[in-house]
């Protein structure tokens, strides 16, 4: 008996997150280069012993697709050590279902990251979540999603390919620049001294939107392309 | 041979009509606030207007070899893709020179067309990288990046729409006069029958050379 879609999906989430939990590769290197990019980005744009404004959006999100991309880079690496992706894909189940797996365990992997960054970005560009913590939340969520969406089926497709480390960074980051605008410039109206929540809003319905039509491309492109 | 007379035509054609044009734009009126500069526009303008139709039939052509796996499709998006890159490079090198003089910067962020063509011709720049270095099965990554650099558009155009209205705006006087419609569309033209040409040759060239392989592939069977 084949499992329905979504509790295939969950099965090879849970599997990549009991692989995860087991090693916990993925997560200590991840967040600890995300917190190595915002170091970097900080020592660039504290200037006078004060931070820019504005430059706490720009650092979350930027440490966040950095650290996204190797996150990707490193989970389909993983699959192809020993021909597991091509396993899987053998398996008689949805095969889109396989994608939404992948998504769900990359999704977890970012949060880690976000609950560590977004603290640190807090801390270190002396910025206030009040009143806003629910309207940033949402737009890294969504962010996110769109983001490791693309990421996730250019991952998966690149996974034998020649170069991938490169190119996948390469094809990434100009597809996802609705995103990066949206995030940073929806983030960028919530930490500032008088936070404007309708302009937040309007970009976190630009970033619903991205993910309704992205997500459903992808999973039929995954579909096509994983065929053979 | 059909196609090689309309290749051809359209090349001697479009061939004319660019030895033609420097005289059609000179005899247009001169615009009194930009001066010289504007006559950049009636290459611009159709150049931009060629490389994004042309990222769209890259799209439409990819997500047809994404569906059905036919040859054809395939290089018809290949084609349409180095043409994207091609007619990108003459739309973002005329687009800082004028904008240097009508707005006395090179690169001006609130421009909408200006960033969302730097984004498109980024996509298909990363179109060829892959076709080149991906390996085997790069046509169908290729293909996927052909479908979301299309679907990416129009989101592009429109957050940078929303995020240009944080910066000061730069107001363009478009309204163009009907003299220098004539000269608009004869360039138009000239590069609609060049793209055209191009395209034509390019996917014979794929053809070709798709041609080629399979015979070097049944010799070494």
């Amino acid at each position: 008996m084949t499992p329905g879609f979504f509790r295939t999906a969950w099965i090879v989430a849970r599997k990549d997150l009991v692989v995860e939990a087991r090693s916990r590769e993925l997560v200590y290197t991840t967040v600890f280069f995300a917190v190595a990019v915002v170091l970097i980005f900080s020592f660039s744009f504290v200037v006078d012993a004060k931070p820019l404004t504005d430059a706490a959006a720009g650092i979350l999100w930027v440490a966040l697709a950095f650290s996204g991309t190797l996150a990707l880079g490193r989970t389909f690496e993983r699959e192809r050590q020993s021909e597991t992706l091509k396993a899987l894909l053998l398996a008689p189940v949805d095969r889109s279902a396989l994608y939404l797996g992948k998504l769900i365990g990359m999704l977890a992997i970012m949060s880690m990251v976000v609950a560590v960054v977004v603290p640190l970005v807090v801390v270190l560009f002396r910025v206030s979540l009040d009143g806003v913590f629910w309207h940033l939340l949402a737009l890294l969520v969504t962010g996110g999603l769109g983001f490791a969406g693309v990421g996730t089926l250019f991952g998966a497709m690149l996974n034998r390919s020649q170069s991938r480390d490169v190119l996948l960074p390469v094809v990434l980051y100009p597809l996802t620049v609705p995103v990066m605008i949206a995030g940073v410039s929806g983030t960028a109206a919530l930490l500032t001294a008088e936070p404007n929540l309708p302009r937040a809003e309007v970009w976190l319905s630009m970033l619903v939107l991205f993910d309704a039509v992205f997500l459903t491309l992808a999973l039929w492109v995954f579909d096509a392309v994983m065929a053979e | 041979m059909g196609q090689t007379r309309l290749v051809a035509a359209l090349l001697l054609f479009g061939a004319a009509l660019f030895a033609a044009s420097p005289f059609v734009i000179d005899a247009a009126p001169y615009e009194s606030t930009m001066g010289l500069i504007q006559r950049i526009f009636y290459y611009h303008v159709p150049a931009a207007i060629v490389m994004f139709a042309s990222a769209f039939v890259c799209g439409i052509a990819s997500a047809i070899y994404l569906a059905n796996r036919s040859p054809r499709a395939d290089r018809v998006a290949i084609a349409a893709a180095e043409l994207v890159v091609l007619f990108g490079i003459i739309v973002l090198v005329t687009g800082p020179l004028w904008a240097r003089k009508a707005w006395g910067v090179w690169w001006e962020w609130g421009d909408v067309r200006l960033v969302t063509s730097l984004v498109l011709w980024l996509i298909f720049v990363a179109y060829m990288m892959l076709r080149r270095f991906a390996g085997p099965g790069s046509d169908v990554l290729a293909a996927a990046v052909g479908v979301f650099g299309m679907a990416n558009v129009p989101f592009v155009y429109w957050s940078v729409n929303v995020w240009r209205t944080l910066h000061p705006k730069t107001t363009v006087v478009r309204t163009l006069a009907p003299e220098m419609l004539i000269p608009f569309y004869w360039c138009f033209a000239a590069f609609v029958c060049l793209y055209i040409a191009l395209l034509l040759l390019r996917v014979r060239l794929e053809k070709s050379r798709n041609e080629l392989e399979a015979v070097y592939a049944e010799i070494e069977d």
